[in-house]
């Protein structure tokens, strides 16, 4: 069975975890051998933003010693065989198609989403 | 007919959002037609089947913990378990272990289980359908 996990919500308490949810989910399924593929809409395009920096959050005396790094957890998928798609209006939208992106992410267009879709036994949108 | 297995994966804390209600509504639906039922309970969600939730009074509403009956999701999760029963299904609620340690939420309510990631694919795996409700 292959199943496709649509990402929209971005940021979800990636602070407080120290990486995005979903994400992490994906790297704990794919240990149990599970076949996946990760499409990113919406504002979670802007994981594949590669020089992304969230470390130096200081609160008081607490510091974050290990911030979210999306885009590292994102290439690492890639190395476990996980496809990780990749909008590119919701990207042009945002002006990251001029930045720097990680490589290895497909982009693709709205139009073409139902022709994915088809490839996948189960869409779990999150 | 065969017996079809379904599996929701939840997501929102207890008292947050209305789509634990329309989560809670599935599930019941979904056992009343015998169907047996999986779910895998991420994040906040884990705090759904803990114990220690607790009814309160409503001074608002100038009632007493006992007239305001306040909903606890470890009932309404203990309700569908048994609601399973009477249908001859089976609820299988597994919450993600981790999880349930961020929350300090560990005692569950009993015919809850910990598990990882793992179970919720293999859950998937034996099902027709998965549906996630996700936080927004």
């Amino acid at each position: 069975m292959k199943v496709l996990q649509i990402v929209e919500t971005a940021y979800r308490a990636t602070t407080e975890e120290q990486d995005d949810t979903v994400i992490w989910f994906a790297h704990a399924m794919r240990g149990a051998s599970a076949e996946l593929g990760v499409l990113l809409i919406g504002n979670a395009v802007n994981y594949v933003a590669a020089d992304q920096d969230a470390s130096g959050l200081t609160l008081g005396a607490w510091r974050q010693t290990q911030p979210p790094t999306p885009a590292q957890d994102l290439a690492s998928l890639i190395r476990k065989d996980v496809s990780i798609y990749c909008v590119k209006e919701d990207l042009a939208d945002r002006g990251l198609m001029e930045g720097k992106l990680l490589e290895g992410v497909v982009l693709m267009s709205r139009a073409q989403m139902p022709r994915l879709f088809a490839e996948y036994d189960q869409v779990w949108r999150w | 007919m065969t017996k079809q297995t379904l599996t929701f994966v939840l997501m929102d804390a207890p008292f947050e959002s209305a789509r634990t209600t329309t989560a809670f509504r599935l599930l019941h639906a979904a056992l009343t037609r015998g169907c047996d039922v999986n779910v895998f309970a991420y994040e906040g969600a884990v705090a759904l089947s803990f114990a220690k939730q607790a009814q309160h009074a409503n001074a608002v509403h100038g009632r007493d913990a006992t007239q305001e009956d306040h909903p606890l999701s470890k009932n309404w999760i203990a309700a569908l378990m048994a609601h399973a029963r009477e249908h001859g299904a089976d609820l299988n609620w597994v919450n993600c272990g981790l999880c349930v340690d961020e929350r300090g939420v560990g005692e569950a309510i009993d015919g809850v289980r910990r598990g990882s990631p793992a179970d919720c694919w293999k859950m998937a795996q034996q099902s027709v359908a998965t549906l996630v409700i996700p936080t927004k």
